[in-house]
């Protein structure tokens, strides 16, 4: 985690830093936890390639994380080392959709579908965002999240058409993460305003870019239903039982090891 | 970036460039991290000190502390001892960057060059045409859309038979 955004001329207020610092943990923490999930197929995989596919997955979204803490760094937030392994559940603002478990194959390629493009639409827009190392940033990310939506928006059209047994999969997988997706869009506190100033991008309009694109793609293409999205939820400070467990096995070495210089 | 005289240490950028030619690629040795287009500037300053800017290819890539280590090595080699290497993320890495003749030598050593990334279609469902790096067939088919490395995809060639790697066009 060392790339170092390149120092901007924007100036930010406080409270903008404030929130920005806010926005930044909480996309990385998406990042870190959803990566754990993925790396936990690696030897497990129904063929080779895949497993390689999905570690490859999780190494781009971890190298997200890293982009997104340091760019947190610079604005006067913790090391990324730091923020990533020595905080636990209750201080962890992930949404509940990437921390639930890894489940079979299709919940596994569903939720990576719709994080991915959630992601790459939001990538997109962030790009012009006028907070300069912001948008570098992006630009960067964006360019990675790109084949990871052609890999999964494939791998969930396989499932969906393939067999009456992966068919029955990919909806039950749809159904059960279809409201915690929604979470995604869920602003944090001060977002309005680094809206406003277009330093992050309008969440509303990428959630209705996102809605249409996996619309067109589950529904339109694959033949799914998607169920109704709970018009009201708990925001990303709420947890299921399944993040304490991960983070405890995600952090054992470096809470093992705190003065380990080298890894 | 100006042109900076070093007043204490008579090395031209020239100079640092050529020797940063001759870092290879940790993960694809056949070509340099020149040649891969990920040395965006050489400076030298006024007191000798040379600053090195780099770009990383994948910004996950397990790659970049050796990148980080060789580059700085390479300079320290021509006697330099006031090194400073710099990464940054903008303009981001591309393939296209790459130039011609590590291109061919990637062909050689069996992996596809990537295509041209035709700017604009950043999200596209449909990957890019692919030739086969030995017999020069497009009648290929991608095996794995993820391969070894978070740069290259995985092909087998329908007109050879021959499996091979391709790079991603980025």
């Amino acid at each position: 985690m060392t790339t170092t955004p390149s120092i901007s001329g924007t100036e930010l207020t406080d409270p903008q830093t404030q929130a920005l610092l806010l926005k930044l943990t909480v996309l990385a923490d998406d990042e870190i936890i959803l990566a754990h999930r993925d790396g936990e197929w690696t030897g497990h995989a129904p063929i080779l390639e895949e497993d390689i596919a999905l570690a490859n997955i999780a190494q781009d979204e971890l190298g997200h994380a890293g982009l997104y803490l340091s760019l947190a760094q610079t604005l006067g937030g913790s090391d990324p080392d730091r923020v990533a392994f020595w905080r636990g559940p209750d201080d962890y603002r992930n949404t509940r959709l990437v921390e639930l478990p890894k489940g079979d194959w299709a919940f596994t390629m569903v939720r990576q579908f719709l994080y991915d493009t959630a992601e790459a639409l939001w990538l997109e827009a962030a790009t012009r965002s006028t907070y300069a190392p912001l948008a570098e940033v992006a630009a960067k990310a964006v360019r990675e999240e790109k084949f990871h939506v052609q890999h999964t928006a494939l791998w969930v059209e396989r499932l969906a058409l393939g067999t009456p047994e992966s068919e029955r999969r990919t909806q039950a997988a749809l159904t059960e993460l279809w409201p915690h997706a929604a979470q995604l869009f869920q602003p944090v506190e001060g977002e309005a305003e680094l809206t406003a100033a277009d330093i992050l991008p309008d969440l509303n309009a990428v959630h209705a870019r996102w809605t249409d694109l996996v619309t067109r793609h589950l529904v339109d293409k694959c033949g799914l239903t998607l169920p109704d999205a709970p018009t009201t939820q708990p925001g990303r400070d709420t947890h299921t039982e399944h993040l304490a467990p991960l983070l405890e096995e995600m952090q054992s070495v470096a809470r093992q090891h705190p003065d380990a210089e080298v890894w | 970036m100006e042109d900076s005289t070093p007043s204490t240490v008579n090395l031209q950028p020239s100079t640092i460039w050529d020797a940063l030619a001759s870092v290879p690629d940790p993960e694809i040795p056949v070509v340099s991290i020149t040649d891969m287009g990920m040395v965006r500037d050489v400076t030298v300053g006024d007191a000798g000190r040379v600053t090195v800017t780099f770009t990383p290819t994948f910004s996950g890539c397990p790659a970049l502390h050796v990148i980080r280590e060789s580059i700085e090595q390479a300079v320290r080699d021509l006697g330099v001892t006031d090194v400073e290497v710099r990464s940054t993320l903008t303009p981001p890495w591309t393939t296209d960057w790459i130039n011609d003749d590590a291109r061919e030598r990637l062909r050689q050593y069996g992996i596809a060059p990537p295509a041209p990334t035709g700017e604009g279609q950043l999200i596209q469902l449909d990957a890019e045409p692919t030739r086969c790096p030995r017999c020069g067939s497009l009648n290929v088919r991608m095996t794995a859309s993820f391969g070894p490395t978070l740069c290259k995809r995985m092909y087998v060639c329908d007109t050879c038979r021959e499996p091979f790697e391709g790079f991603k066009s980025v």
